[in-house]
């Protein structure tokens, strides 16, 4: 009876994580969205503004604060995001738990590292504003 | 007791498509696709700090034909992908949940996002010259 595949077995729930922590995706998944709204449109119409001007019209508009400041928000709440999403879908296809644990390891870790190669980038314009 | 796999009900395939169905699945699609255009995001913005000619080829590539084509799909899942998470975001809060509701969202959604997408590339191309 306890293996019938309608009841959740312990050892199937085993190593999932808690249920806690499942709570705390999902919130964080919205708080994030909620963020991403105004950013995203901020963003889009800056890009369209100064990517025509060339590299130095990009960097010169990225060194002032009023844009590093919601570029680096955008960053981490875009990637931080990101995860959540992949993850999630790398949960409900990947049928295969190894396959599904290093996919989902991946996402994560990728999604790190472009954050902060990109706050990166944001704080580099800042020092070639401040020296330039 | 009768231990074998039993039938379940019958999977996705199975329907034939909905506004509600497809859009959906559209929002995972959106996701996944948006994720490789914020790879492309930071490729960009690091190309153009470090002041490497990566920063000429990257902008020369997407500003040829297929390179604005993948901008503008681009653009149009980013725009899809804000809407329907806004709607999402009402349903999160219990609000939109009959069905006649859920199908006018529904379009709303559809027409906001390619004309929002109309609107923006309209700017760009003005912006430009």
């Amino acid at each position: 009876m306890a293996n019938d595949e309608n009841h959740i077995a312990v050892q199937r729930a085993r190593g999932l994580g808690s249920a806690r922590a499942g709570v705390s995706a999902w919130r964080w998944q919205r708080v994030t969205a909620v963020a991403l709204v105004p950013l995203v449109i901020w963003s889009l119409a800056s890009l369209i503004a100064v990517a025509g001007g060339g590299r130095e019209a990009v960097v010169g508009w990225l060194a002032q604060p009023a844009a590093a400041i919601p570029a680096i928000l955008l960053l981490i709440a875009l990637f931080w995001h990101t995860a959540l999403g992949l993850t999630v879908v790398a949960e409900d296809y990947l049928h295969h738990g190894g396959v599904r644990m290093i996919a989902v390891a991946l996402i994560q870790l990728g999604c790190l590292v472009l954050a902060v190669a990109g706050v990166a980038a944001v704080i580099m314009a800042i020092a070639t504003g401040a020296s330039g | 007791m009768d231990n074998a796999p039993r039938p379940r009900s019958p999977h996705v395939q199975v329907y034939r498509p909905q506004l509600t169905s497809v859009l959906s699945f559209g929002h995972r699609l959106s996701g996944i696709f948006l994720s490789l255009g914020a790879v492309l995001l930071v490729a960009w913005l690091l190309a153009a700090v470090t002041g490497s000619a990566s920063f000429g080829y990257l902008n020369a590539g997407l500003g040829s034909l297929p390179g604005l084509a993948l901008l503008f799909v681009w653009t149009l899942a980013l725009f899809f992908h804000l809407c329907n998470g806004i709607r999402h975001l009402f349903w999160d809060a219990v609000i939109g949940f009959e069905l006649r509701t859920i199908y006018l969202t529904g379009w709303i959604v559809v027409f906001a996002s390619i004309g929002l997408t109309l609107v923006t590339w309209a700017l760009a191309l003005w912006q430009m010259g």
